[in-house]
């Protein structure tokens, strides 16, 4: 009798049955407060089938699967780790990802795909989800990229800057209480680069207060500061409009001598719209990564105090990140209030920054690729989710996953399916100098 | 201008009238707050991170209570003796599923972080993770409608200071964190544990060569701190009842107490928990209640702008 072997194993046995059966929970039917354990009891006890194949327990086939789910990934990883074939093939793929003419088509097919996409999905409820839940959103992870990716401050009140852009674009445009700067009625467009501005300042503003504190601080900070903007957006009836919010905000349009266009109520103009800022924000940010910048970032990034000693300056370039980060979330804020028309207090919560985060933390902090992708695929299933809901699924239980996702991807891949290059590098030089700092 | 000397004129002579009821309703909110805050700070002082899940410990603690409390009691209306065991069982059933959601957290959600060294960063991400998770687990179980607690006790004015009445709750909460406090004060000053908690807490490598079991040392701040944070949140739901989301405002708050007191610094905590609990409510004086998250927030960025170390000064290892 070998009794490690025993003991390694029935452990593991346990730990899958406890996390299979949380799955389970989970994934069951909501419970209520007057009978607490009927959530529980229902969600392990109910029937379900496995794939049509049998009808079992749920805690039996969440069980089933757990187990499986482990073995694939125990094989994959060993499969992995003494196979000189993968190997070959993973340095032969990585040779020609690095290939530049590969990287310049790639980039074109995703763009004609980006492009043709319209023209495929005629679903209603998905030409309205690309624009106001996909593309926005993969606008607002690129933005928080900027400040928890490339400089490396965990900003939990990211939605404050949406806010922000929103909120000033009902002002531009006359729709507030507030009377407007330049008389009522103005387009939209117009409002864009007022709003990027007025986000940025707000960047700035928060920033140069907070950004002298270290990074746990930081975050809670940031993270009342989020809820602050909401409480006033809500109490401050005669600027805001308070819980109700606005109803008022016109649509884009275009009046340029013969050229007359007006964004109206289907989803496509817009997502053109959108698109085109996304490649220039992606073009931006990826110029500013690869500047003189965004070492800058990396470098303050890794070692405060070392970047410091080189005579950068942390504070004007951890601001510039806040500033440059809300920008895009300004630009958001923008096509959301002018497509929608109407906005409230409520959209801008904390659940939502915690949502644009983990967007961010899934494809790769710090790597533009990987957060655009995260952003696409997470906000694709959660839409998904809306629109088919599964038995048992209530549209807040997204952010029983999006929790559950943050703590596994922290503890399985830190740095996102598609870690940024510069991050991979660093990484042990990193812990072993946190370490030494305590 | 002379407008705004009347206001405050007006505002300051009404604070005058209310000062004792505010100044006691301070106190009970504060003494909360000190109970969350020595959580924060115990843990601050042994990893070096603050616990963001910690508001859920109180959330989990308040439920629990509100659940034992709910079965014992039923319909009947208890006086006397068994009031007071009732709420000691309450107390026991949130600080002890405090402790249990506390260790499960650290087991899950740090431990693994720990063993490979990761940046901070990872704890935060890890950490708030875990907070939504039990967050939104609680409301997608337990309902999301706020529901009273059945009261153990009679609530009535039993004296009063000053004309300001003090209620049977304020005493409630009053006698049982005070007793709390005092122990876990003792525990971590005099007992075997709360040397080698002040030893992790100065230098954990070195105390690790000294034969000090740096995981289970941990584990037990979390069992500390989560007890604490699980039986304030009865103590809390006694008064104001359960809801999913009830933990974040009053963690934030704590927090803030604990940065006030000089986080890692136990005392320090309950300090800065009763001055911050007693500020807020003489603030309601001023603003309207909706502000008054607003004031204990901007007493956080400014204690972090000018004293970061707080008033009591920082570490764990040296308060006591």
């Amino acid at each position: 009798m070998n009794l490690p072997f025993i003991k390694k194993l029935s452990t593991k046995a346990l730990i899958i049955l406890i996390s299979s059966e949380l799955a389970a929970v989970v994934t069951g039917p909501p419970g209520n407060g007057d009978t607490p354990w009927v959530g529980f009891h229902d969600s392990i006890t109910q029937k379900a089938s496995f794939f049509g194949l049998f009808v079992t327990g749920r805690w039996a086939l969440f069980y089933a699967i757990g187990i499986i789910s482990y073995l694939a990934v125990h094989f994959f990883k060993k499969l992995n780790s003494n196979n000189s074939a993968m190997d070959s093939l993973r340095s032969q793929y990585s040779s020609v990802a690095k290939n530049k003419y590969f990287k310049l088509a790639a980039v074109l097919v995703i763009g004609v795909l980006a492009i043709l996409l319209p023209t495929v999905i005629t679903d209603p409820f998905w030409r309205e989800a690309m624009v106001s839940q996909i593309a926005v959103f993969v606008l607002l992870a690129l933005g928080l990229n900027v400040v928890v990716g490339f400089a490396g401050l965990l900003d939990l009140g990211f939605v404050a800057f949406y806010a922000v852009g929103a909120y000033a674009t009902a002002w531009c445009t006359g729709a507030l209480p507030m009377p407007p700067i330049f008389g009522s009625h103005v387009n939209p467009f117009f409002a864009i680069p007022i709003a990027i501005i007025l986000a940025m300042v707000a960047g700035v503003i928060l920033g140069i207060p907070t950004l002298r504190l270290r990074g746990d601080y930081l975050a809670i900070v940031t993270l009342g500061f989020g809820e602050i903007i909401t409480l006033f957006a809500n109490n401050l009836t005669g600027i805001t409009g308070g819980a109700q919010g606005t109803e008022q905000v016109p649509h884009f349009s275009l009046h340029i001598g013969p050229l007359k266009y007006i964004w109206g109520l289907d989803p496509v103009p817009y997502y053109y719209l959108v698109i085109g800022f996304v490649i220039l924000f992606i073009f931006i940010f990826y110029s500013l990564e690869h500047s003189r910048v965004g070492r800058a970032w990396t470098a303050i990034r890794e070692d405060e105090v070392a970047a410091e000693s080189l005579g950068i300056n942390p504070l004007k370039y951890k601001v510039m990140a806040f500033a440059i980060g809300a920008a895009s979330a300004g630009f958001a804020g923008v096509m959301t209030a002018a497509q929608s028309n109407f906005l409230t207090p409520a959209t801008f919560t904390l659940a939502l920054s915690i949502n644009i985060l983990v967007l961010v933390i899934f494809g790769g902090m710090g790597s533009i690729f990987g957060v655009v992708f995260g952003a696409i695929v997470i906000q694709t299933i959660t839409m998904y989710l809306i629109h088919t809901p599964p038995a048992g699924y209530q549209p807040p239980d997204l952010y029983i996953y999006i929790g559950a996702l943050l703590v596994i991807m922290m503890i399985f891949r830190p740095g996102g399916l598609f870690p940024a290059r510069r991050r991979q590098r660093a990484d042990v030089a990193t812990s072993s100098l946190e370490n030494s700092n305590d | 201008m002379h407008g705004f000397l009347s206001y405050l004129n007006a505002h300051f002579h009404a604070l005058r009238l209310e000062f004792w009821g505010l100044f006691i309703g301070g106190i009970g909110s504060g003494i909360i707050y000190a109970m969350v805050a020595i959580g924060y700070t115990m843990v601050y002082g042994v990893l070096r991170l603050i616990n963001f899940a910690h508001s859920e410990i109180f959330m989990t603690g308040a439920f629990a209570g509100y659940f034992t409390l709910n079965y014992l009691i039923g319909s009947s209306s208890p006086t006397g003796f068994s009031s007071i065991l009732l709420i000691i069982v309450g107390i026991l059933a949130g600080g002890i599923t405090g402790s249990f959601f506390a260790v499960v957290l650290e087991r899950v959600a740090y431990r693994p972080l720990r063993i490979r060294k990761a940046p901070k960063i990872a704890y935060l991400i890890s950490a708030i993770g875990a907070s939504y998770f039990l967050l939104n687990l609680a409301a997608k179980e337990f309902g999301r409608i706020g529901r009273g607690i059945a009261q153990p006790y009679q609530n009535h004015t039993v004296f009063t200071i000053f004309g300001a009445p003090v209620e049977m709750y304020n005493i409630i909460i009053f006698v049982a964190a005070g007793i709390m406090l005092i122990i876990v004060d003792r525990l971590v000053s005099k007992t075997k544990l709360g040397r080698s908690i002040r030893s992790v807490a100065q230098d954990s490598e070195t105390a690790s060569l000294m034969g000090v079991d740096i995981d289970r040392t941990i584990a037990m701040t979390f069992v500390i701190g989560g007890f604490l944070g699980g039986a304030a949140g009865f103590l809390y739901a006694l008064n104001v009842g359960v809801l999913y989301s009830m933990g974040f405002t009053p963690a934030l708050k704590a927090f803030t107490a604990a940065v006030l007191g000089g986080i890692g610094n136990l005392r320090g905590a309950v300090i800065g928990g009763l001055i911050l609990g007693v500020t807020e409510s003489f603030t309601v004086v001023f603003f309207s209640g909706a502000y008054t998250d607003v004031v204990a927030f901007a007493i956080l960025v400014l204690v972090l702008m000018f004293r970061p170390t707080g008033i009591l000064g920082e570490l764990i290892g040296r308060s006591a």
